[in-house]
């Protein structure tokens, strides 16, 4: 309908004409932004959940399953303790570089099996048949790959971003390699037409038609590797918050628990927020619609 | 072959292998394109007329026989002749100025920003140069394509249904806009359609491609002066003649 008017106005062929169809587009996008009733929904949804838990955990004690209150509580103990900060730290530094390896491994191999037939018949069936092994189930592999070494980082870490590596090298490839494989082939004729070959096609056609799903890749590859560092930490090392978890368990303090958990969804969010943000600005302008 | 042609095709065949064998879309196909002429291929749709196109571009490549252009033989695609896709092929994370300069080589930025304004006020949309296509109109963004291909200044256009996806008003807009142009820019013309009408709307002389395996049935002239009224007698027969041809039953 918007798009009518658009025409409209634009025939008129005068400037004002083109002000009116540029203030109609602008309205239709702010159509979407409703933030205020978006947070409204998410507090009513956030408030029913708190209450449940609530309800479910009445006269709880603190090594049961404690209640919001005693999380809370439990929250502002873990913050003045002074560890959580270190926690939180180590744990985004992992991910950081474990993340930061798959993309730059796994965003040229996607493209390199996008792009040729005969790698991708070669190679997919390698990653698709690794990827359904939990990174998990890697930490023995891992530690006899690095365990042995501290060199420019510490062993430790070295294993749990090796599996952070993994939990977010899978979905990276795959998507840029269906991004690539994908690409309309309407856009590849056009760029021939032009004369655009090699280098050039690249920059110019491949990776920007191949991006709105590399991104969409990256993103859940992201929040893979938040849900993924917590586990691993839970295992052969002393920091983070997979650790602090498990730390508070071990002295069986659950509210300790469950308020790390606050932690870790919070950051969660936080991470996935970023990424969203740093992606959608692309997107938007390609009229691609985010959540 | 006369002085005067521009693209010359003499017996085209083009097959398709599938699981279940060879398709074959052209049989034999004989065409000869004037210089400078607006040429329309109409027929049913899926008789091979695209692919027809396709190959004359090099998008796609002839079984057998020749499609030669200014007397050289067809090998790939080029600047001199642009392709307009059905569904735009401009390219959606490209601003409107970015994509028509898209095929533009020229390393000074004055000169060539010079250039592309050139053309989009050719197709009329100043104002628009920093917006994205998403936020353009089907109308407005078949404009962009048009001036992405002819800011190369091509000597041929291969029109592949560009009006299709649009609404009928904006069909009705672009077909007076596309003849504006081809007659300011004296191009090669070649339109595959499969509106009748359209086709003598627009075109010097209209070919008439039969069902798949399909062959050039005969080629129409269509001597009108333009602006064309479509409501003559005279367009009428031309259009029931084609129809014939095309052994479509015209009453409903």
């Amino acid at each position: 309908m918007n798009d009518v008017r658009i025409k409209i106005a634009m025939q008129s062929g005068t400037t004002a004409g083109i002000a009116v169809a540029k203030n109609l587009e602008a309205a239709g996008r702010a159509d979407k932004s409703a933030w205020p009733a978006k947070l409204g929904w998410s507090l009513a949804g956030w408030t029913i959940f708190v209450l449940a838990w609530h309800l479910v955990t009445l006269h709880n004690k603190i090594s049961d399953i404690p209640t919001p209150m005693q999380t809370w509580a439990a929250l502002a103990e873990i913050l003045e303790q002074g560890v959580l900060w270190k926690n939180v730290v180590a744990s985004v530094f992992r991910v950081a570089w474990g993340f930061a390896i798959a993309a730059l491994v796994g965003i040229p191999l996607g493209i390199l099996m996008g792009w040729y037939p005969l790698s991708r018949k070669l190679l997919n069936p390698v990653v698709q048949g690794l990827r359904p092994i939990s990174p998990i189930a890697w930490l023995p592999i891992a530690v006899t790959l690095f365990g042995g070494s501290d060199w420019l980082i510490d062993a430790s870490d070295k294993s749990a971003i090796f599996l952070i590596f993994l939990s977010s090298f899978f979905p990276i490839v795959t998507a840029t390699t269906a991004a690539v494989a994908t690409i309309e082939r309407k856009f590849l004729r056009s760029a021939a037409n032009f004369g655009v070959t090699g280098l050039d096609l690249f920059r110019r056609v491949i990776l920007p038609a191949a991006m709105p799903q590399i991104l969409t890749g990256l993103r859940l590859a992201l929040g893979i590797a938040w849900v993924v560092v917590v586990a691993a930490e839970m295992l052969g090392v002393s920091s983070g918050l997979g650790f602090q978890v498990n730390d508070a368990r071990n002295m069986l303090r659950n509210d300790w628990v469950t308020a790390a958990m606050v932690i870790i969804a919070l950051i969660g969010l936080a991470l996935d927020y970023g990424i969203s943000s740093i992606t959608s600005a692309t997107l938007a302008r390609r009229g691609v619609d985010q959540r | 072959m006369t002085a005067s042609t521009k693209i010359f095709i003499r017996d085209v065949f083009k097959s398709f292998g599938t699981k279940k064998g060879d398709v074959h879309v052209l049989d034999g196909v004989n065409l000869d394109v004037r210089e400078g002429e607006f040429l329309a291929i109409v027929g049913p749709s899926g008789c091979g007329k695209s692919t027809l196109l396709n190959c004359m571009a090099a998008f796609e490549h002839i079984t057998r026989g020749s499609i030669q252009i200014d007397g050289v033989e067809v090998d790939e695609p080029t600047k001199k002749r642009v392709f307009v896709f059905q569904e735009t092929g401009i390219f959606p994370w490209m601003s409107v100025w970015d994509n028509i300069g898209f095929g533009v080589d020229e390393p000074d930025f004055e000169k060539k920003h010079e250039h592309v304004m050139k053309y989009i006020h050719l197709v009329g949309l100043e104002g628009f140069e920093k917006s994205f296509p998403a936020e353009l109109s089907g109308g407005m963004k078949q404009r962009v394509e048009f001036a992405r291909a002819l800011a190369v200044d091509p000597d041929v256009l291969y029109l592949d249904e560009p009006f299709g996806a649009l609404d009928a008003f904006t069909r009705l807009e672009m077909r007076r806009e596309i003849v504006r142009i081809w007659r300011e820019t004296k191009k090669t013309v070649i339109l595959v359609t499969h509106d009748v009408e359209e086709a003598l709307e627009l075109a010097d002389r209209v070919a008439v491609m039969t069902r798949r395996p399909a062959t050039i049935h005969s080629v129409i002239d269509n001597p009108m002066s333009r602006p064309r009224d479509c409501d003559t007698d005279d367009f009428r027969d031309r259009k029931h003649a084609i129809f014939k041809i095309l052994g479509v039953e015209r009453r409903v």
